[in-house]
């Protein structure tokens, strides 16, 4: 387990480099291996993961929007992205990838929808960063930082415009 | 004076009703046709459903007959795991003489949450939005599914998400509408969404007894000559000839028609070699269109079904989600 660090002085770069070493050793010698990212920062690292994976045939996207638990409150969000899931997910071990993990309601989202396209054999969770505030039992298999934030206060991935896939950025707003 | 105007927005902007595509802001019906790119892909799955509307109930009050609107209708709000009730009005409580709003207090005493509505009086929707406005039951939404010769939004908006599927960009279409223009709530709903999705150039095509007065000045280039009309269209939205809704010796006869405006091979190769054509249904083959048209390679006729659906997912879905 990581111990919290402080939140500017994450290196987003260098937390990438740690999460991709954690999951290449975490997947060796898994069979029937899947990524998804989760819209729009987790499918970025889910994006490179796969590309370092050599399992870019076997990337999805997914975007929570129709499943989320805040809808009767906020509605339904503006920017709505399509899921793309190319692979048959009944049997998969997927690799669920976002970018921060907080609450827990946007991985508890993923799953159930995950599930309406099929049975997996495992779901597995990494993000970039942990900054705690759990409100559902949920725990990533994969993390490369850990750190304390006030509840005021959103950790947000950000990815070079420049088209180049791979520049990361981590910011506090 | 807006919110008279246009009670079809809250006082945020927001969609809280779906009555007519005059008026809406051009970023409403991007949002619509986007989140419905995202309802497509849904079809294709193992569970057909999100979980949206789960425990809302949905009332299809269908004051005159249709079957595909009110399937799709249908299908919508199941693939959105709603309840759905349909209530067929001409055998019930209309015919014993109770008024409409009064059907429509008891259906929200049942507890509601939204209406479809089709009438063929123009501005029933319109009545009922008002009046659940009025009586603080703003929580309730209504979707027009067709109103007498005024509206038909959830066509007007399908039809532009196919324009949008074949032909990516709408600024620089020429799109022809053509037949019963007068009696057709789909050409009013089409005109208004295509000129507000940026059209340049939107023609009725239909004889003079047919074209309503005012198009022009909805900038709409009326042609009485179908081959003038055709000539170098990109999309081509064929209307049905509504006898239902003709009184009086508007046309000499169906054979007639099919010989002035029928859609035939021959007039399909005026318009654009990749010209789509566009029915919304029931179609009469040989009165508006040619069968060997009708089931040709250009006819884009079924994925406007299919679109339907994901377009009033869409529709049903950002309006559920809008307080009021």
């Amino acid at each position: 387990m990581t111990l919290p660090t402080n939140p500017s002085q994450l290196d987003a770069e260098a937390l990438y480099a740690t999460l991709l070493a954690q999951v290449k050793t975490g997947l060796a010698g898994v069979a029937n291996v899947a990524i998804v990212g989760i819209h729009s920062g987790g499918a970025w690292l889910a994006e490179r993961l796969a590309a370092d994976l050599g399992l870019l045939p076997r990337l999805g996207v997914i975007d929570v929007s129709f499943y989320r638990d805040d809808y009767a409150q906020k509605g339904l969000h503006a920017d709505v992205k399509p899921t793309q899931i190319g692979f048959d997910v009944t049997g998969a071990t997927i690799l669920l990838v976002d970018d921060v993990l907080y609450t827990g309601r946007t991985t508890r989202a993923a799953i159930n929808e995950l599930f309406d396209y099929g049975r997996p054999a495992r779901i597995m969770l990494a993000a970039l960063v942990d900054r705690g505030g759990r409100q559902l039992p949920v725990a990533a298999d994969f993390v490369a930082a850990s750190v304390t934030l006030p509840a005021t206060q959103a950790l947000v991935l950000q990815r070079a415009a420049t088209g180049q896939p791979g520049q990361f950025t981590l910011t506090i707003e | 004076m807006t919110t008279m105007l246009n009670p079809q927005l809250n006082k945020h902007g927001e969609l809280q009703h779906l009555l007519t595509i005059e008026g809406l802001p051009k970023s409403i019906v991007n949002h619509i046709l986007d989140t419905a790119s995202s309802f497509v892909g849904i079809s294709d799955r193992d569970v057909k459903k999100v979980p949206l509307m789960r425990g809302k109930s949905v009332f299809n009050l269908f004051f005159e007959n249709s079957t595909r609107t009110r399937t799709t209708f249908e299908i919508a709000s199941k693939r959105l795991s709603a309840d759905v009730i349909n209530l067929n009005i001409q055998a019930s409580s209309a015919s014993k003489g109770e008024s409409l709003l009064d059907t429509i207090d008891n259906l929200s005493a049942m507890h509601a949450d939204m209406f479809v509505v089709r009438h063929a009086q123009s501005g029933a929707p319109y009545l009922i939005a008002k009046h659940l406005i009025d009586t603080r039951q703003a929580h309730v939404h209504v979707v027009n599914a067709g109103d007498g010769r005024h509206a038909h939004p959830t066509q007007g908006l399908l039809d532009m998400y196919t324009i949008r599927h074949y032909k990516k960009d709408f600024t620089n279409l020429t799109v022809a509408i053509v037949g019963d223009i007068l009696h057709s709530r789909v050409a009013r709903s089409d005109i208004h969404a295509l000129t507000t999705l940026g059209v340049p150039e939107v023609r009725a095509i239909g004889p003079h007894t047919l074209l309503p007065g005012g198009l022009e000045q909805m900038g709409v280039r009326t042609f009485t000559n179908m081959d003038e009309g055709l000539k170098g269209v990109d999309v081509i939205i064929m209307l049905r000839l509504q006898n239902e809704r003709m009184s009086g010796a508007l046309l000499p006869s169906a054979q007639e028609y099919f010989k002035s405006y029928g859609l035939t091979p021959e007039r399909l190769a005026l318009a654009k070699p990749d010209a789509i054509v566009m029915h919304p249904g029931p179609m009469n083959r040989g009165v508006e269109i040619d069968s060997a048209v009708a089931d040709g390679p250009q006819a884009v006729i079924l994925p406007q079904v299919t679109f339907g659906i994901a377009v009033r997912m869409a529709v049903m879905s950002i309006l559920a989600g809008t307080q009021g």
